[in-house]
């Protein structure tokens, strides 16, 4: 086990958590600010996947695709907001997750009845193929490395939005009291439609970005969902500095844990005992890990605060 | 006169539905799969594969109008079960044939013989039917699971290759297949490990293979899970270094997703659409006339599975009710096989040929696989002995 | 719907559910009684969950960890010989208790989302620590040898007999609840759904309260399990999936959330929807995802509401 080796796994830990931040960051933003839990998130991801297959392939152009991927999730999502969630947000957070469960079945088979079941074919861009050698002796795929540099560009752009702007401040005043945001005359509800929007176009680029290296093929989004859920919930709900803690330690944890766990066992116990218990433990470990955050800080790493 | 008449045309008829109430007793088949979901693009390849089959014998079974009854388990063991309830109870099906997934069909083959219904299961080859609880009504037209990764084995002993890391889930399947490997292949092994079942991201195993250094490659990733790795394996730059060798990972469900990153992959299997045989080239051929795409050997087995269940009835002439004839027929295993001709072992699993299989860029630019040699003539399943049957 | 209401709707759904046994063995469909057999016991587990969700706001994603627990207290025994269901059903029931205790006093710490998650986790965990028990068959299940015996006086085995052993305890789980429902305990619970912090200003001990509610679902849940390992005779580590946890949620919701007699007609529609809908299309999910979206959005006390009579509900 050289220290090359451990570099190149904390790499890793940190190109999968940067994955999770994508598409967690749209679904705290949107829990955030609206207060809604949404399910459906996951089939936002997948139809950004979709999407990019379909306009790669009608344009031929990678960055055509990207574009227009953004562009129609972001629509997509701004029409599932208007036709069926906007009556969700005076509801309980249980009638939120039951209907958007209802949303992810819906899209699944839309996805399956519109593409097919069969898994569609999605490949790294020959333009970022290849290698990259950061340090003597460790080559890291460029796709990977670019998906790390997205990835925290995007932070970097939610953190000036969010922070910095005019639609920031608003976007965090109607957090905070959105009843007092409407009376001083903003429009709420575009408002609500436009950042739910954005949400979703943050889920496309996450998928458009995972449908090369993952399967695209309808339900593609739940085993993530589940991983995001467990990001934002160990970074604290509504916070987007805590979706990104959390993400790259809920990477971290996952990765060093796939790769180092099986050999540190097997120094204690038996080869044959390390190399049952060894896969379970390391599928087990974010839950575990979920758990002992939530025991000490039930509120997650960094809860937004919120007063009516 | 007139209700003279009348009641002669009556009892005409009565007599006429009399008759034909006995005569054309049709044969009932009840079929389990998977048909929504994620894995429900295997079960539309047997149901395509099953109407296919139909349509072969014009809608005849063994020369009796044909009902067949689709039902889809959603990868439940309790739902198939459930349903192999239904088929028997309200639909009163003569055979229940199908089934994917392993722990379903644990599920519904002892509920089927239990009724005492024969049951031609048509994927899923879990030890326990082979072995311990093989049934006189239980006959399968796939193979017993370790069988394919035996054949693997047997070819990387044969070549004698060394180094091997393998990697599968941590499911009871993935563990039978890599035991299944070690039965007939005694190289070296450098490294076995088990991912979490649905992993999506590989890139830190993949890690952890290069650090090992081995010289082979073993996978077994079904579904998903195959194209998620073949593709991440591509692009770690290790196809076209490290050979890669898999058993129900490279088919025609997944080539068409995974494209150049399956290229030279070797896989081992009882049947290809290449197989050189008439049954088969009538299969494939007409398969790809009607449905626009290629067959696996999902459909294959499934075609089979009508076929078989066809000869049964034939061979009683009809009479549904002769189980042990039919049985007896069964045994016998004449019929047209897509895989060529076979035979049953007691434990009434084929004793088939495996071939090893390679994908390659085919005559029109796709990618498909073809067989390269035959690794095993007439192979037996490891767990026949423990079988009671004669 | 007010309580004498809905006592008269429980008292309809029990004396129809005893009279299937002899309509279906008048029609000769004896699969009716294996499919309101299997409809039963899953609404055992979702009153068990309406305790908690419908009463006392806690939404546990990992309900059916309970299911499987259950199941094996009931298939290890019987793999070591052991078919009586004295000796099953009680370990059951205790087993499925003290996982929830433990699971309990961890998420019980949390609320909301974040009590959503936790709940998922464990079951998650309890999910992946099944799959690798290679003697109890990991995930390719493990097969019951015979059905529970109840002391050689009723065997299971007999369809009839299982039949009204599962009806009999839907029955007293209904009566049985109801009495608990209002009792002090049962008031307690609904406090605590309504306004915890109040609840606490008056100096009542919420978590021990909610706690003890916890434990007691998740032991009705373990016997739901018992028994479904009965009626498959079969049990995969699946039925602790967090997916199956979402079904018994939907179950409830379906029905009527708060109400104990709502779960039993959400078990049964979904159940039959599902039954009756993947008989006609492949596609059934498009159909089953927006008819949930619409229950949730416009029937909001679920299908009991929309009985006659139904409407606001007290609890």
């Amino acid at each position: 086990m050289t220290w090359l080796l451990v570099v190149e796994q904390i790499l890793n830990g940190l190109q999968l958590g940067v994955m999770l931040f994508l598409v967690a960051a749209g679904l705290t933003l949107v829990f955030g600010i609206m207060n809604l839990v949404n399910l459906a998130h996951g089939s936002l991801y997948m139809i950004g996947a979709y999407f990019a297959v379909a306009f790669l392939g009608w344009t031929g152009s990678f960055a055509a695709s990207v574009v227009l991927t953004l562009l129609a999730t972001l629509v997509v999502g701004m029409l599932v907001e208007v036709v069926a969630l906007r009556t969700l947000y005076e509801r309980d957070h249980l009638d939120q997750v039951l209907a958007t469960f209802g949303l992810i079945l819906f899209f699944n088979e839309l996805v399956a009845i519109v593409w097919g079941r069969a898994a569609l074919f999605a490949s790294v861009p020959p333009a970022l193929g290849g290698f990259v050698e950061l340090l003597p002796g460790l080559r890291y795929p460029v796709y990977r490395a670019v998906i790390i540099l997205v990835g925290l560009a995007v932070a970097l752009l939610l953190y000036v939005v969010v922070g910095r702007t005019r639609l920031g401040m608003l976007i965090r005043a109607g957090a905070s009291n959105r009843t007092m945001v409407a009376a001083l005359g903003v429009n709420i509800r575009l408002l609500y439609t436009v950042v739910f929007g954005f949400g979703a176009a943050l889920a496309g680029l996450g998928g458009l970005m995972a449908g090369p290296i993952y399967t695209v093929q309808p339900g593609m989004g739940e085993e993530l969902l589940i991983e995001v859920l467990v990001v934002i919930v160990i970074g604290g709900i509504g916070s987007i500095r805590g979706a990104l803690v959390g993400a790259v330690v809920v990477g971290m944890v996952d990765t060093l844990g796939r790769a180092f766990l099986k050999p540190m066992l097997g120094t204690v116990v038996s080869p044959a005992a390390a190399d049952s218990a060894g896969p379970a433990l390391a599928s087990m470990l974010i839950y575990i890990l979920m758990a002992a955050v939530l025991y000490f800080r039930p509120q997650g790493l960094f809860p937004a605060v919120r007063s009516r | 006169m007139r209700t003279l008449k009348a009641a002669l045309a009556f009892a005409l008829v009565a007599a006429l539905l009399a008759v034909q109430a006995r005569a054309a007793e049709p044969v009932k088949i009840g079929f389990i799969t998977t048909l929504s979901g994620p894995a429900g693009i295997i079960g539309k390849h047997m149901k395509d594969s099953v109407e296919l089959a139909l349509d072969h014998l014009g809608r005849k079974v063994g020369g009796l109008d044909t009902e067949i009854i689709y039902g889809d388990d959603q990868r439940k063991p309790d739902v198939g079960k459930q349903l192999a309830d239904e088929m028997l109870k309200k639909h009163r099906v003569n055979f229940v044939s199908g089934v994917i997934w392993s722990n379903v069909m644990l599920a519904v083959a002892p509920t089927v013989t239990g009724a005492g219904t024969l049951m031609v299961g048509t994927n899923a080859g879990p030890h326990e039917l082979a072995g311990k609880m093989c049934h006189e009504l239980y006959f399968t037209t796939s193979w017993q699971n370790d069988q394919t990764p035996e054949a693997m084995g047997k070819y990387m002993q044969d070549q004698g290759l060394t180094d091997v890391y393998a990697m599968a889930p941590n499911y009871a399947a993935g563990k039978d297949m890599v035991s299944g490997l070690k039965r007939y292949f005694k190289g070296k092994i450098v490294g076995e490990v088990y991912t979490k079942l649905g992993q999506q991201d590989y890139q830190a195993e993949i890690t952890q293979l290069r650090a090992a250094n081995p010289k082979v490659v073993f996978v077994f990733y079904p579904g998903d899970m195959g194209i998620q790795f073949l593709k991440q394996y591509a692009q770690a730059g290790l196809r076209g270094q490290i050979p890669l060798y898999s058993v129900y990972t490279v088919d025609e469900i997944s080539l068409p997703a995974v494209g150049d990153a399956a290229l030279g992959n070797y896989e081992t299997r009882y049947w290809s659409p290449d197989l050189k045989n008439e049954a088969n080239a009538k299969y494939v051929g007409d398969f790809r006339k009607k449905f626009g795409y290629t067959p696996t050997f999902y459909g294959a087995q499934s075609y089979d599975g009508v076929m078989l269940i066809d000869s049964a009835v034939r061979a009683v002439k009809g009479d549904l009710s002769n189980k042990k004839g039919m049985v007896a027929a069964m045994r016998k295993a004449d019929f047209k096989s897509t895989r060529g001709p076979f035979t049953y072992n007691h434990n009434h699993h084929p004793i088939q040929n495996f071939y090893l299989l390679r994908s390659v860029k085919g005559p029109g630019g796709e990618i498909e696989m073809q067989i390269q040699k035959t690794v095993f003539e007439n192979h037996k399943d490891a767990y026949h002995q423990d079988c009671p049957m004669k | 719907m007010t309580r004498p209401r809905r006592g008269l709707v429980t008292l309809a759904a029990l004396v129809a559910l005893a009279v299937v046994p002899l309509i279906a063995g008048l029609a000769n469909q004896p699969f009716y009684l294996d499919l309101f057999r299997r409809i039963m016991i899953f609404a055992i587990a979702a009153v068990s969950l309406d305790i908690i969700l419908g009463y006392g706001g806690m939404v546990s994603l990992g309900h059916a960890a309970y299911l499987g627990i259950g199941a094996y207290a009931v298939a290890v025994p019987a793999l070591h010989g052991v078919h009586s269901a004295w000796v099953q059903w009680p370990l059951a029931m205790a087993l499925s208790a003290l996982a929830a205790l433990i699971i309990g006093a961890v998420s019980l710490r949390t609320s909301g989302v974040y009590f959503i998650m936790i709940t998922l986790a464990f079951a998650q965990m309890l999910y992946y620590i099944g799959i690798s028990i290679e003697p109890w068959g990991g995930d390719d299940g493990m097969r019951l040898a015979r059905r529970s015996q109840l002391g050689g006086v009723l065997d299971l085995a007999d369809p009839h007999v299982f039949y009204y052993v599962v009806l009999a305890m839907l029955a007293v789980l209904l009566l049985v609840g109801e009495r608990v429902i209002e009792a002090r305990f049962g008031t307690v619970i609904r406090a605590v759904k309504s306004n915890e912090p109040r609840l606490q200003a008056i100096g009542v001990a919420a978590f021990r309260y909610k706690l003890a509610a916890f434990v007691l679902a998740g032991a009705v849940c373990g016997l739901a399990g018992a028994l479904l390992a009965n009626q498959t005779e079969y049990l995969t580590p699946s039925y602790m999936h967090w997916t199956r946890s979402g079904d018994i949620i939907v179950m409830v919701i379906l029905g009527g959330m708060g109400t104990l007699a709502g779960p039993v007609l959400g078990a049964a529609t979904f159940l039959l929807l599902e039954n009756v809908l993947a008989a006609w299309t492949v596609h059934w999910q498009i159909i089953l995802g927006p008819l949930l979206v619409l229950v949730v959005l416009f029937a909001r006390g679920g299908l009991l509401s929309l009985l006659p009579g139904g409407g606001a509900r007290d609890g």
